[in-house]
């Protein structure tokens, strides 16, 4: 009847920080002072993050399961570059990147009912609306219609505009610049490409989108700190919902940064392994919540996949890998993932979307234990996008220029910090011409 | 009863079928959203002890190759999920503080 409480341990001294005494402090780029967030509510700094970030950096657009045939493709709307793109894999099985534009008048190649809304689909040739210019797969125009009528018109001069286009552990990457300044590989950097994981078993796929008002790195920054979690989720959290961590805090067990990118790894979601009492109803029913299912998937083996738990930490339950400028993987110790993208749509809002990948299901049970998982993520997003379109609001007041960051908002602080320096570089750039 | 809504041991169930076996997640939460919390506590009042034998029942079958009438079980058993939040948390239908934000679900597997 009145078993004991298994409490996980929280103290402060059993999540070793490094020997300057704080991970801030041990990455001498950063500061301690309060942060500014000007750069989330300001239109000039959005103008200036579009063509410093956005145009430069390689963004992940989706994953090669999205193209399994020849001829599969996808649009792709950002837009912060005011573009939209078309992802396509050939015929000779290359995936390409292309801007939507048909050549001739300008109009938007691919799309349907709905100019604005992404498509996906199968196809030989993409041939614009209007008047039926015809695109092959690998961006060639083919067809004119009554091509004589031109004047000195070559097809040979009017293909589809290129985007750089690489691809790392399945993930579709594009690049905007006319000449980026590195490859896909250097971009991401060595911890980032030390992950070696079996991305392509995790085909059961659930997406998920939003419609948020606030800035893009202000919803960001609710989704790489675990500070919060005790006290916006803690009605629905079995682990927080416990007192010892309303008042006394949860501890990200490890930090580190590589460039632009940045990881925070920690406990995880504990699913199961507290006493029955910590859980909802339906949870132990299902062996499942906050986000996945309890039990290990068939890619668990006693062997982590390289480049996971990177800061080799024992009490490991997931990995939230921040990938710049707006990427997220999270892995997580029962084998299975999540991503989350941050689309910027204006200063104050922004596309959110998360997929989680599971293996495919091989019984109604697994099944049940996927979806209460996808359906836990929905109940704690939605209390992050209420209050953090109350969030922009204050910061948008101006009431305050300057907030502190602690350490358990270390990731948050070098993201602001490299958006910055991104910008700053951009401006140096233009300012040498 | 070959035109049995549910199979045989879970026929007392039916009478949440029509409002309840819901082909996907934004039908499911959008009736979350629209019932009153007594409509929500008698389903899972009516539902939720049976979870387990109705895991235990759909077992049987792969998952790709499910008589009707078990998928239709299967989809109590997904409603089920998404009212346990209401129910067992929030007291209410919403979540509280949400405002107006939206997050849709716009792909998930079938079945």
């Amino acid at each position: 009847m009145t078993q004991p409480l298994k409490v996980p341990k929280q103290a402060a001294r059993h999540y070793p920080k490094p020997p300057e005494g704080s991970w801030t402090e041990h990455y001498p780029e950063l500061d301690t002072a309060p942060v500014s967030y000007e750069s989330s509510i300001s239109p000039e700094f959005y103008a200036l993050e579009r063509e410093a970030i956005f145009k430069r950096a390689w963004l992940n657009v989706g994953r090669v399961e999205q193209l399994r045939r020849k001829g599969g493709f996808f649009t792709k709307e950002l837009a912060i570059a005011r573009t939209s793109l078309i992802v396509v894999r050939g015929m000779d099985d290359k995936i390409r990147a292309f801007h939507n534009v048909c050549r001739h008048r300008g109009n938007k190649l691919v799309w349907t009912d709905y100019p604005s809304e992404e498509i996906s689909g199968t196809c030989r040739q993409f041939a614009c609306k209007y008047h039926g210019w015809t695109y092959e797969l690998d961006g060639r125009c083919s067809f004119i219609l009554q091509e004589g009528e031109f004047f000195g018109i070559d097809k040979a001069d009017y293909g589809l505009v290129p985007v750089h286009c690489e691809v790392w552990q399945g993930f579709i990457f594009v690049n905007l610049a006319k000449e980026p300044p590195q490859t896909l590989t250097e971009f991401l950097g060595p911890m980032i490409t030390a992950i070696d994981y079996p991305f392509e078993r995790l085909t059961q796929r659930y997406y998920y989108r939003g419609d948020i008002r606030s800035n893009w790195k202000v919803f960001l920054d609710a989704f790489q700190e675990f500070y919060h979690p005790p006290i916006l989720h803690g009605n629905q959290n079995p682990v927080m919902r416990q007192t010892d961590y309303r008042e006394k805090g949860f501890y990200t067990s490890h930090f580190q940064t590589d460039g632009p990118h940045r990881v925070g790894s920690t406990s995880g979601g504990a699913g199961g392994k507290l006493v029955p009492e910590f859980y909802n109803p339906i949870e132990r029913v299902m062996r499942s919540g906050l986000f996945g299912p309890w039990d290990p998937s068939e890619i668990v083996t006693d062997k982590l996949p390289p480049g996971l738990n990177p800061g080799n930490k024992k009490n490991w339950g997931l990995d939230s890998f921040q990938i710049f400028p707006n990427f997220a993987i999270v892995f997580w110790e029962t084998g299975w993932y999540l991503t989350y993208h941050y689309w910027p749509v204006a200063p104050d809002r922004l596309l959110f979307e998360a997929n989680a990948y599971f293996t495919p299901p091989r019984n109604v049970r697994e099944r049940l234990a996927q979806q209460l998982g996808i359906a836990t993520i929905k109940e704690y997003a939605l209390e992050d996008c209420g209050t953090l379109e109350a969030t922009q609001m204050g910061l948008e007041s101006r009431v305050v220029s300057a907030f502190p960051l602690g350490d358990q908002e270390f990731m948050c602080r070098h993201l602001n910090k490299v958006v910055n320096n991104w910008v700053d570089d951009y401006k140096r750039s233009r300012a040498e011409g | 009863m070959a035109d049995a809504l549910l199979p045989t041991q879970f026929s007392d169930l039916e009478p949440f079928v029509e409002d309840w076996c819901l082909d996907s997640e934004p039908e499911r939460y959008a009736k979350r959203l629209t019932s009153t919390m007594a409509e929500i506590q008698a389903f899972y009042d009516a539902i939720f002890p049976r979870a387990e034998e109705a895991i235990c029942y759909l077992e049987q079958f792969p998952l790709d190759d499910l008589p009707e009438d078990a998928f239709r079980l299967l989809k109590l058993l997904y409603s089920l999920i998404l009212v346990s939040f209401p129910v067992e948390i929030w007291r209410q239908p919403r979540i509280p503080d949400t405002g107006t934000a939206s997050f849709e679900l716009k792909l998930e597997p079938i079945p």
